[in-house]
């Protein structure tokens, strides 16, 4: 049983970040429809910026956690987001209007050439840091095993809850979310009606990156180890997790992240570890096998 | 364009000289915030929390694409009055030389099959020409299923794994020969094409596509911890090479036993396998190509392109778009699964390592690079992508950064491909139309 609780906090704080990702894709798959493969290397990006901003912050003397950890959230979300909007600009836009297949192969190569960009220029090396956040309570302790709640893990929940409610009401209350879910419905409509679609679908861009960059600075707090390719698989989970949830629903990509997260830590501690990815891609599979729209999701009507 | 023709143009539009630069300056604000966290500060390896700063990389790329885009947009503004005439150069030429198609894929088809006979092969260039033709038949295979059909498959080389390790564990384990194994390695993957196939391929294309991406991983993912099977991450070696109707080339052969070079009576060459793998390539190669340009003619071919153009047309037309969706897949992963039972062959090792994501993607670039559905544009491709970053090694740890940005640039200018063929393989009446006949060159 406490095993059993402790699997369960590391799988909510695991899903947390998975969430935070899958935002990215479902939004972006919302308004024009493609998988942006690319951003699972923009989490990575996040990440790198966010160590190295934390290394400056040390090398400066910056001694209280706290607001290191608010300036680094800052710096690495503005950042990132540039990536973000880049990416899009150089890549995608170019491509509005082409054959179906077209973004997607230009997203595979975005991902390929970002995490080559990363590895040439700051080294294919593993890169760590000291935790800066330590400690937590303990909840129970039976039998000699501790069920612990760190305190990261009550910052990443935390945060995570602050920025989906956040989100919620950006996307229901501001001009931009209301431009989005336009754009969503009909792009050509929402373009005669006097919508910018070129940026909404920026803007859409850039917080999506913002996401996936605090998901970055999360993680990197959270393990402390990154390298060029821990995007491919976190986006390709990610991804698992907003495709479960019903791709271009938001409510359904933080949910969809949490049962991902769970069912890695579940799988990882009662079966085997080696074949926590395994699971997780079944379950894209079996999704997308059994309920196309995922558990959110509208269903897609195509007409002719 | 004269030195005065250029000064007076500037002259002219000194307010779109101006726009330009505010427009090349943007771009380098831009760089400079992108680069400023990645290219000024290098962390170091490991733990430690130090850093190199080098400023100087972000200088050197922010004056790089300032300097960049003012040519680029310098570079579309004076080429503007005859911008009609010089696009289409580039396809005028391949619509030129593709009248002579035959001729010359014949003559390249001869070059090729002599190359290994004359003496500028050494070992090298065969070894090398051989590793493009895996390509080559690897991007023909999967260009039944992505060209073709239309599917995009970003696991193909799940298959391609599968025929390696099929050829393995049969030649290791129940001690068959290399040509006894081809076929069931084929199978073996065609097999799993079909398995994997059936449950997903009623997903649209881009669910498709991050499907058999998973699947890749879940079988790479399979072969690095099923250790007692396929050796884990250390894989197998010691695989048995092709024999030549029996005869094995080793320079000594056990007793009773005759190699090669003594069936013929001349001194062994190491070369002597390299060049037979070559040929055993080049046959495979050709057949997929056979097969594939004969298939396409056919009625399935016929209901893979007629599926790809338009899904919901071909059903209501009463195709059944599982079925003919799933023969391209188990016929694409057929061929995938001969090329991974000669690349096992060929290396004498396998590892999980050789069967990345990143192999699938660079089949899968030198598919679309070459322009989806056209076999000449595969070998083209393979050359660029495969053979010139061999050629520069002095570049080789930029060739994933480049191949990447490759695969962006040609989907922005050329979303066809480099040659495009995307009519129909079979048709009814004249083509092209006469109107369109007459208006050409």
């Amino acid at each position: 049983m406490e095993y059993f609780l402790q699997q369960l906090i590391n799988g909510l704080t695991l899903g947390a970040v998975y969430g935070l990702i899958a935002i990215g894709y479902t939004m972006v798959y919302g308004i024009i429809g493609m998988i942006n493969f690319a951003h699972g290397e923009i989490y990575m990006i996040g990440s790198f910026i966010a160590l190295i901003c934390f290394s400056i912050l040390g090398l400066a003397g910056v001694a209280s956690v706290p607001l290191a950890i608010l300036v680094v959230l800052l710096i690495a979300v503005l950042f990132t987001a540039a990536y973000g909007w880049a990416v899009e600009r150089l890549a995608y836009r170019p491509l509005r209007g082409s054959f179906r297949l077209a973004p997607l192969i230009s997203a595979i190569g975005m991902s390929i050439f970002l995490q080559n960009y990363v590895q040439l220029s700051q080294g294919a090396r593993v890169k760590a840091m000291e935790p800066l956040v330590t400690g937590g309570f303990v909840l129970t302790e039976k039998a000699g095993f501790q069920v612990t709640l760190s305190y990261m893990q009550i910052i990443i929940m935390a945060v995570t809850v602050i920025l989906m409610a956040g989100f919620s009401l950006l996307i229901s209350l501001s001009p931009l979310g209301r431009a989005q879910r336009a754009c969503e419905q009909d792009p050509k409509m929402a373009a005669l009606l006097g919508v910018d679609v070129d940026r909404t679908v920026s803007m859409t861009f850039v917080l999506g990156a913002g996401l996936a960059a605090v998901a970055g600075v999360l993680t990197t707090l959270q393990y402390g180890v990154i390298d060029f390719f821990i995007g491919f698989l976190v986006g390709l989970k990610a991804f698992t997790a907003a495709v479960l949830g019903g791709i271009g629903s938001l409510p359904g990509a933080m949910l969809g992240g949490i049962l991902i997260g769970l069912v890695e830590a579940f799988w990882a501690a009662y079966f085997s570890a080696e074949y926590k990815d395994v699971a997780a891609f079944s379950i894209l599979v079996l999704v997308l096998i059994f309920r196309p729209t995922g558990l959110l999701g509208r269903p897609e009507v195509e007409k002719v | 364009m004269t030195s005065t023709e250029l000064g007076k143009r500037f002259g002219e539009d000194s307010i779109c000289l101006g726009a330009m630069i505010k427009d090349a300056g943007i771009a380098a604000l831009v760089t400079l915030v992108l680069a400023m966290p990645l290219f000024g500060a290098r962390l170091s390896d490991g733990g430690g929390g130090e850093l190199q700063f080098r400023p100087w990389w972000v200088v050197i790329a922010v004056v790089t694409v300032f300097a960049g885009r003012l040519a680029i947009i310098l570079w579309f503004t004076m080429r503007k009055p005859d911008i009609t005439a010089r696009l289409p150069l580039f396809d005028l030429t391949v619509a030129r030389l593709s009248r002579h198609k035959r001729l010359l894929f014949a003559g390249f088809l001869f070059a090729v099959a002599i190359l290994p006979l004359l003496p500028i092969a050494d070992r090298w260039v065969v070894d090398l020409i051989t590793l493009v033709m895996i390509y080559v038949m690897l991007g023909w295979g999967l260009n039944i299923v992505v060209g073709l059909a239309g599917l995009l498959d970003l696991g193909y080389v799940a298959f391609y794994a599968v025929g390696a390790y099929s050829y393995t564990l049969l030649a290791i384990h129940f001690d068959l020969s290399f040509w006894a194994c081809l076929p069931l390695a084929g199978a073996m993957a065609a097999l799993f094409g079909v398995l994997l196939g059936f449950p997903v391929l009623r997903l649209r294309g881009d669910y498709l596509a991050i499907v058999t991406l998973g699947f890749g991983e879940m079988v790479r993912i399979i072969l690095i911890n099923w250790s007692t099977l396929t050796g884990g991450s250390e894989g197998i070696a010691g695989i048995p090479g092709p024999t030549f109707f029996g005869l094995r080339f080793t320079a000594n052969p056990a007793s009773g036993e005759t190699a090669f070079h003594q069936f013929l009576g001349i001194p062994f060459g190491s070369i002597h396998k390299l060049i037979f793998l070559y040929y055993i390539i080049l046959i495979l190669a050709l057949l997929t190509h056979l097969f594939s340009e004969r298939i396409r003619r056919l009625p399935v071919g016929r209901a893979w392109e007629a599926l790809r153009e338009d899904e919901i047309a071909s059903r209501s037309l009463g195709l059944n778009p599982v079925l003919v969706k799933l023969s391209a897949f188990g016929l694409g992963a057929m061929f995938a699964g001969f090329a991974g039972a000669f690349f096992a062959t060929r290396q004498g090792f396998i590892n999980p390592s050789s069967f990345t994501f990143i192999e699938s993607a660079i089949i899968l670039a030198i598919v679309v690079l070459g322009g989806m559905g056209s076999q000449v544009g595969v070998i083209c491709a393979a050359i660029v992508l495969i053979l010139l970053p061999e050629l520069a090694r002095e570049f080789a740890e930029f060739r994933m950064l480049l191949f990447g940005g490759a695969m962006v640039a040609i989907m922005v200018w050329r979303p066809r491909g480099l040659l495009t063929q995307r009519v129909p393989s079979v048709r009814l009446g004249l083509w092209p139309p006469r109107a369109a006949r007459d208006n050409s060159p």
